[in-house]
């Protein structure tokens, strides 16, 4: 399927490219920005984080077990959900909703280019499809429960002032949470929109450097970015769908209000 | 605190702070008490649907924060959620305003006439009692004389109970038959 003979890289190489670091160490420096130690960190990090990833990978694909791709995968949903319920800190009782939406959007979007013969059940194709659905159902789950939290402080009174005309809680918020859908769905639409344009996508970037054919690059980045549209709805829809619940009590009240009047 | 609220006009007088909007929302259960009970007509509201509730005893809040949309769409809201179709005129009527704003958009509309709104579509679910929270503390003088009136009106037309919050002895007089007093989350005197 993917046609790319396997290249090498080495050590030396990647050390090579450490000088563009300096460079932006030195950027930093000469105009005060402050940034060198958090380059340091990040240089230290990717270098470490990728490494151990990348014995991980290895050692999955050398085995060539389902299981723990699967293994593998709960434990991105896992750190996933940790990350965007950190960044999502304003949604009460956000992580429920954060594992439903990236474990559903990992399963169904896996399922289908599964059951769709786009891939083969093998590892090689398993795990870095897993980790990018998994990465961008992450950020569309943030950024959408984010939004929810901005718009319900932002309309506590109308929120409240509705449910006291005999509405539900889903009936008070409703435009809020496709509001908020919106905005978790909008940046992969748009990024999707100006892709070969304002940048090349990063798989089809890899698989030229590593000796594909221009046009197989380009399907393959294709079906990922296509992909990616429904993992990360399904993740928006699933995350504000459920998300909402935690501002409300079971009798219809909106929790933790600010503003509780004289 | 004991209080018992008879049918007709009350008044909840007390300076800021001193509980009577916590009180108001603790009636129709837009919050619940830490302790103790509310009940209406001898039933605690907790047993009841909290939206069957809020349709029965209806506020209106301090600031109006109407729905996005016209004021028609607004005055049929609440009453659409439990499958009416109302006419707005005769709510916006008693609310004071004319037909001629149906079709307003009502976040447009000045703050007085958004707190009619805010009456008009309280007053669609035809409610056995209105929870009225400083309903005239957002509006200048004239604005605050033209609601009180309607408010009066509104009592004696459709016979409608009302409590009402407010900071002003003199507002209390003017739309309550009876009024009590709190203070810090007490029953003054």
């Amino acid at each position: 399927m993917i046609g790319a003979a396997s290249i090498h890289i080495s050590i030396g190489e990647v050390a090579a490219s450490l000088v563009l670091v300096a460079v932006a160490a030195t950027v930093s420096l000469w105009r005060r920005v402050d940034l060198e130690r958090d380059l340091g960190v990040a240089v230290l990090r990717s270098f470490l984080q990728l490494t151990a990833v990348g014995y991980v990978i290895q050692a999955i694909f050398d085995s060539d077990s389902l299981w723990l791709v699967v293994l593998l995968l709960a434990v991105m949903v896992g750190f996933g959900s940790i990350t965007a319920r950190s960044r999502a800190k304003g949604v009460p009782g956000a992580l429920g909703p954060i594992v439903l939406a990236l474990a559903t959007a990992a399963v169904v979007t896996i399922g289908l280019v599964l059951a769709l013969g786009i891939f083969h059940p093998r590892p090689r194709y398993l795990v870095p499809v897993g980790g990018m659905v998994i990465g961008n159902a992450m950020t569309a789950a943030a950024v959408s429960l984010n939004r929810l939290a901005d718009e319900i402080r932002g309309s506590a009174l109308r929120i409240e002032a509705t449910l006291a005309l005999g509405a539900t809680s889903w009936e008070a918020s409703r435009d809020l949470v496709t509001r908020s859908l919106r905005s978790g769905m909008i940046t992969l639409v748009d990024s999707t929109k100006t892709t070969g344009i304002v940048f090349f996508p990063g798989t089809m970037v890899g698989m030229l450097l590593a000796g594909a054919r221009p046009l197989d690059a380009v399907r393959l980045q294709l079906i990922l970015l296509w992909s990616l549209l429904g993992s990360v709805a399904l993740s928006s829809v699933l995350a504000t769908g459920l998300g909402y619940r935690g501002f409300f009590t079971p009798a219809h009240q909106l929790r933790d209000l600010e503003d509780g009047g004289s | 605190m004991d209080l018992t609220l008879e049918p007709g006009a009350t008044a909840l007088l007390g300076p800021s702070g001193a509980g009577k909007s916590t009180l108001l929302r603790l009636l129709n259960r837009l919050a619940d008490p830490d302790s103790g009970a509310i009940s209406l007509h001898g039933e605690d509201v907790r047993s009841l649907d909290p939206r069957a509730l809020r349709r029965r005893a209806c506020l209106v809040p301090q600031l109006p924060s109407p729905l996005p949309g016209t004021v028609a769409y607004n005055v049929r809201f609440g009453p659409s959620l439990v499958g009416r179709s109302v006419d707005p005129t005769r709510p916006l009527e008693l609310a004071g305003l004319s037909s001629a704003y149906a079709e307003r958009e009502a976040s447009r509309l000045s703050v007085g006439e958004q707190q009619r709104v805010m009456l008009a579509r309280a007053l669609a679910l035809e409610p056995e009692v209105l929870l009225l929270d400083e309903p005239t503390s957002a509006l200048d003088e004239h604005t605050r004389a033209g609601v009180e009136a309607t408010l009066a009106e509104l009592a004696l037309r459709t016979g409608v109970s009302m409590v009402v919050v407010t900071h002003d002895r003199g507002q209390a007089n003017r739309l309550a038959t009876r009024t009590v007093n709190l203070r810090d989350g007490r029953i003054d005197g």
